[in-house]
């Protein structure tokens, strides 16, 4: 997978956020589940819990990935993920340890949910439930996408790219704005 | 709609229901507005990934008024504008907690996942209410014979990205604009663009973010109505879209659907700046309430 390829993803991904990474890497709360070779999605869902215990989506989105960026490592280095989705992007620094560790940075289009909530086949568990809504969510999805490969495990990144692009156009901007 | 006569027991009832409502419709139904602007996002853009990624955005709007699901997870900060006509008299604390009822019971009974928390504790009360929460401004005009009842449910991923700068006046408009333009290249993706991006200018620090909030929730397609802050307006627009982050910070010609600037007046020695984006569902909804009771809905 390279920066630019759009791909779907099929299988288990496992949703994640702030509370979740804190108590996981900071706290150095054990992982319930082997999350080798995984996916992590950077959520946190509308659930509705059902009399059998279980959590019927309603409406799962992904957030904002820069808050978790210093975990990108850690998740990588110590749990063996492979690929994140979020919205956003990471820095440069987990740009190095995708390519370090081997791993993947996938794009999802933010806030539309009601797509990503269509993908999502089940809620099959539900892991530090005393984090709510920040736990650790196995979902089961389909045709998950479409997922833009924005940092790829070659050390690029869309991000770098385009922000390297703006800066380089701002002198022009600015001589049109009269900005001294 | 027929509605409860004005500061009767029923009127804060049909208040609170209101504020339900609102909370819940503006997260599933997009303004006209936005939808004409997202589309003409589509017709603009040449690269495959934004048109990918607009077309995503048309989806989900789409599906959302089919199903009638949210748009996005993030049921955001919840946030009144009661603007209060000509010739009302109503008990403003009856007011701020019906609404703030209307907020707890949309959350338990829809339900919606509630993302307010402790500043100190990080307690979520599962009410998406607490301290301070909703926000409800309230301001009188004398220019309408209703109540304004606007709800923005406003999302954290562009909440975050709000800045204040108090530049000096030898900094001038200048300064203003080099602020606007390193805010919005800094925040790039994380906002959700393309973002109705949301200036104040001048007054206090306080009134000056009020505004930048403000000017992210106007309609689109309005112009501020002085000349000379309208065409700056358009000036930051076409340097912002002239940046080329583009749709979700992945590159394209449409960062901003639109810049927005409210003013106020300020000290002689201030040169005040504020930057609100508001990310693409532009999300609001609103109720105006007339003299008789009756009330309608709108955006």
């Amino acid at each position: 997978m390279h920066i630019g390829d759009l791909v779907y993803f099929t299988g288990t991904i496992w949703g994640i956020r702030d509370a979740t990474y804190i108590a996981m890497y900071d706290r150095k709360r054990p992982s319930p589940v082997d999350l080798a070779g995984g996916v992590l999605l950077h959520v946190a869902p509308n659930v509705r819990k059902l009399p059998n215990g279980r959590y019927e989506p309603m409406t799962v989105g992904t957030t904002t990935s820069m808050r978790m960026d210093r975990f990108t490592e850690a998740s990588l280095r110590e749990s063996g993920v492979r690929a994140v989705i979020g919205k956003g992007g990471l820095s440069d620094t987990s740009s190095a340890a995708l390519k370090s560790l081997g791993g993947v940075y996938l794009a999802i289009v933010g806030g539309a949910a009601s797509v990503e909530t269509e993908q999502v086949e089940a809620i099959e568990n539900v892991y530090f439930e005393d984090l709510m809504p920040e736990c650790l969510w196995e979902f089961r999805v389909r045709d998950f996408g479409p997922l833009t490969v924005a940092m790829d495990a070659y050390g690029e990144s869309i991000y770098r790219n385009v922000a390297d692009t703006a800066q380089e156009r701002l002198a022009s901007i600015y001589a049109k704005l009269g900005i001294t | 709609m027929r509605g409860a006569a004005i500061n009767t027991d029923a009127f804060y009832d049909q208040l609170e229901e209101l504020g339900k409502r609102l909370y819940i419709e503006s997260q599933i139904d997009i303004p006209p507005d936005v939808r004409t602007a997202i589309n003409a996002a589509m017709e603009r853009e040449s690269s495959q990934v934004a048109r990918g990624i607009v077309n995503t955005m048309l989806r989900a709007m789409d599906i959302s008024d089919k199903k009638q699901t949210l748009v996005c997870q993030d049921t955001g900060f919840p946030i009144f504008f009661v603007t209060i006509g000509r010739g009302f008299l109503i008990d403003g604390a009856r007011l701020i907690d019906a609404l703030t009822r209307g907020i707890e019971r949309a959350t338990v009974d829809h339900p919606l996942r509630s993302s307010i928390v402790s500043p100190i504790t990080r307690e979520n009360r599962q009410t998406s209410t607490g301290e301070g929460i909703p926000v409800v401004h309230i301001e009188f005009s004398n220019q309408i014979d209703y109540i304004d009842l606007l709800m923005i449910p406003k999302g954290s991923g562009s909440e975050n990205m709000s800045f204040l700068k108090m530049l000096s006046p030898s900094d001038g408009i200048s300064g203003v604009k080099k602020f606007v333009m390193e805010m919005t290249v800094g925040a790039a993706g994380k906002p959700c663009p393309p973002t109705i991006v949301g200036i104040g200018i001048g007054g206090t620090s306080d009134l000056c973010t009020l505004l930048a909030k403000k000017a992210s929730i106007r309609p689109l397609g309005e112009r501020n109505p002085d000349p000379q802050i309208a065409a700056l307006e358009l000036e930051l627009l076409e340097a912002i879209n002239a940046t080329g982050i583009g749709p979700m910070g992945l590159g394209g010609d449409t960062t901003a659907l639109d810049v927005h600037i409210e003013a106020a007046w300020t000290h002689i020695t201030c040169n005040p700046v504020a930057i609100n984006f508001q990310c693409w569902r532009g999300e609001r909804r609103r109720a105006k309430i007339y003299a008789d009771g009756d009330y309608e809905f709108g955006y």
